[in-house]
């Protein structure tokens, strides 16, 4: 064993010298820069050749594989298909008319949810077009060619022999920097931000992330709250690389505690005990208070409540839309084809998460800034949640949805299931309901089965699409004293007669109905 | 990581199911991915829970319904085989098989292999026969529960006008037990010929004869 002696000195000094060279060519490159806030545009260069490597492997990869027919469905919904169900028909009976093939709607529209529905495929991560050389993302693509796998086995050598390491080794360092930076310059009163800018920059390059952030102007200002869609934790690191924000949430053990305490060292943020989470009143009382002192930083929200794939956003919560302050909304799109950023709580913890974040090739973003928006007169939390949410859709080319994230995990409620009951219920005696609703009111009985046996009101065969809300609104119309019913069309003509007669329209009496009332 | 769709299934059950269903081979893979990702359980079977767990399924008022259909007698949880068998009774019929020989075994998504999926929708107890009873279980199931309309009106007799009023637009279009009992004997008298009170599957096919069955039970592909 005596031979290996002067190797070992020789090994010592190798590794000495490499890891000398490793770490000062970090600190030029990676880490000066991002105190500085000055780039290189080393990650631009990598970003671009990477592509060049994809649409080489994805051009072997369609000349390869033979034609696929996609398995994609019609979407439509069970409530279309109700509608239909009688649209052909002609005839107006007084009786409820049921089909048995009416069952073949509901039913088919089941086998259809089972084999492709809208919302379960949002809970992982999103399928690509290509291959992009990651194991991970590899569903159906067989083994193509040997320059493709040659070109896979270099990537996985590159991937977690030197740009892993490098990464943690970065996070680690920013980390650092920002706990014990935070609590030196906690004593002292100004230069606080500067700190947190510098630690995100490190931390943005320690994910390789490439961001581009669009219309800078609509940036979030003090004493507003931001909301986000939202897709993994490293939003926060995305957003907050651009501007100070305020953060929500609740307070955590371990490293996150940490960091969270870190961070409330050198500006205000909200850290909510677990306790004081499901206290709604507690919660929109804070962030009231916050927003009320325009020094503060802008709040960052994230409405959904929960991350999605990055291909639609889901329900927002009103809580954060009740406050009545200014909301600035922003729209993150993550590039699918550099790694997929999507955290599936389900399935991975938030350690093997970031390790997989930093194993990918890059993580490449685009932000928009959208412009302010305040609730308007007569628009109440849940309608202003919705505008937001169909904005932030539309600039980031996401499929807007109604639906809750929290479906990820509970389950949906029965009154969903009540609304489609309701409207099968309508197409089965739909005309008739309507027929005694054109009844004159009567101060005596208004049983349903006297309903049945009124003659019917003559509507030129024309056709009530079935909507619930149209109905509730012709019965408020009656109400407001207009005893006599008329189909719905025919009241345009009669506010014209109303204008033009300058008094209370009058009611015009129906065929059936000969009650008028009293002027 | 690593493995995914298609490494778990092999090309001889990828060919045995294609003679069986009649789906293609990418239909195929597309489908046991879509079968792997509602397998939160990851051991190649699905539970019941695993169908509701899509809410559009879930808000179907027949969604129990549908989702009996596709276990066995008495089990509870279903392979990737039973769940394409029960799959390819909605397969589109393609103009290229309506000629097809006719001393073949007829295919899953024939007609009469639809109308019998129709069928024992209704038919719970596999009788081969809808009762009233039978027929008064699915109606309810579509329209849902009485939210005691008539009896809540008949409470309103005399009252005020507008609570009356008010009350039926809360409550909104409900059937009374009357109704469905009505339109339960009506659908049977229309169908029923041999006088025994319930619907057989030959009568049901008769009442179904006009109906264009094969376009209303396939699911309907993007192609």
């Amino acid at each position: 064993m005596g031979w290996l002696l002067p190797f070992d000195n020789l090994l010592c000094m190798a590794l000495g010298i490499s890891f000398t060279v490793w770490f000062t060519s970090l600190l030029v490159f990676i880490i000066v820069p991002a105190i500085l806030g000055v780039s290189f545009g080393i990650r631009k260069l990598y970003m671009n050749s990477l592509l060049k490597i994809f649409e080489v492997s994805s051009s072997h990869i369609v000349s390869a594989c033979s034609e696929k027919d996609k398995v994609t469905l019609i979407m439509s919904t069970l409530e279309q298909e109700i509608q239909e169900l009688r649209s052909s028909s002609t005839t107006l009976s007084s009786e409820p008319e049921f089909e048995m093939a009416d069952i073949m709607s509901f039913c088919r529209r089941g086998v259809e949810s089972i084999v492709d529905d809208e919302v379960t495929k949002r809970f992982s991560a999103e399928e690509l077009e290509s291959w992009n050389l990651l194991t991970r993302s590899n569903y159906n693509f067989r083994h193509i060619s040997l320059r493709l796998s040659v070109l896979w086995g270099l990537g996985l050598l590159i991937r977690y022999s030197f740009l892993l390491p490098l990464r943690i080794t970065l996070a680690a360092t920013g980390i650092g920097l920002l706990v014990v930076l935070t609590t030196i310059v906690g004593f002292l009163p100004s230069g606080r931000y500067k700190i947190h800018m510098m630690c995100y920059r490190i931390c943005v390059r320690a994910l390789t992330a490439i961001i581009t952030y669009h219309n800078s102007e609509n940036k979030p200002k003090n004493g507003g709250i931001c909301v986000a869609n939202h897709t993994t934790p490293i939003d926060v690191i995305i957003l907050a690389n651009d501007g100070c924000y305020s953060m929500v949430g609740q307070v955590h053990g371990g490293l996150i505690g940490v960091v969270q305490r870190a961070m409330v060292k050198s500006s205000p943020h909200i850290w909510f005990e677990r306790s004081e989470v499901k206290d709604r009143h507690l919660v929109a009382k804070m962030l009231s208070n916050h927003v009320a002192d325009k020094t503060n930083h802008p709040i960052l929200i994230f409405p959904e409540g929960t991350c999605i794939n990055n291909t639609s956003v889901m329900m927002f919560k009103k809580g954060s839309f009740e406050i009545g302050c200014t909301v600035y909304p922003v729209a993150i799109k993550y590039d699918p084809r550099f790694g997929d950023a999507f955290w599936n709580s389900g399935k991975f913890g938030m350690v093997s998460y970031l390790l997989r974040m930093m194993s990918s090739w890059a993580i490449v973003c685009s932000v928009w800034y959208l412009p302010p928006v305040n609730r308007e007169e007569g628009e109440d939390a849940v309608q202003f949640a919705n505008r937001v949410k169909a904005a932030i859709a539309r600039q980031g080319g996401l499929v807007d949805l109604l639906w809750d994230g929290g479906l990820k995990r509970g389950k949906v409620k029965d009154t969903f299931r009540e609304e489609q009951q309701k409207l099968y219920s309508k197409v089965l005696v739909g005309d008739q309901e309507d027929q005694a609703e054109d009844r004159p009111l009567e101060f005596s009985t208004l049983r349903p089965e006297e309903d049945e046996e009124t003659g019917r009101l003559d509507r030129q065969g024309e056709e009530q699409p079935l909507d619930s809300l149209r109905l509730r609104e012709d019965c408020c119309l009656r109400l407001q004293g207009n005893y006599t019913l008329r189909p719905p069309t025919e009241e345009k003509e009669k506010k014209e007669e109303g204008d033009r007669l300058g008094g209370p329209s009058e009611a015009r009496p129906q065929e059936h109905c000969p009650l008028r009332p009293e002027t | 990581m690593g493995s995914r769709a298609s490494t778990l299934l092999r090309e001889e059950e990828i060919e045995e199911i294609k003679k069986e269903t009649g789906f293609s081979h990418s239909q195929i893979t597309r489908l046991y991915s879509r079968f792997t990702s509602l397998d939160k359980g990851e051991n190649g079977t699905l539970s019941r829970e695993d169908f509701q767990r899509i809410p559009e399924l879930a808000i179907n008022p027949l969604g129990d319904r549908i989702i009996n259909a596709f276990f066995p007698e008495g089990e509870d949880q279903v392979n990737f085989r039973g769940f394409m068998r029960t799959l390819a009774h909605f397969r589109p019929i393609e103009d290229n098989e309506k000629n097809k020989d006719p001393t073949a075994s007829e295919p899953l998504n024939s007609r009469t292999n639809k109308l019998l999926f129709a069928f024992r929708l209704y038919d719970l107890d596999r009788d081969d026969k809808i009762s009233r009873d039978e027929l008064l279980q699915v109606l309810r199931m579509m329209v849902g529960l009485n939210m005691f309309v008539s009896q809540v009106l008949r409470m309103m007799v005399g009252l005020n006008m507008f609570v009356s009023q008010v009350l039926r637009m809360m409550v909104g279009v409900n059937i009374s037990d009357e109704q469905l009992g009505s339109i339960a004997d009506r659908t049977i008298q229309e169908a029923d010929q041999n006088g025994d009170n319930s619907i057989s599957f030959n009568e049901f096919i008769k009442v179904l004869e006009k109906v264009d069955v094969e376009q209303k039970m396939s699911i309907r592909f993007l192609h």
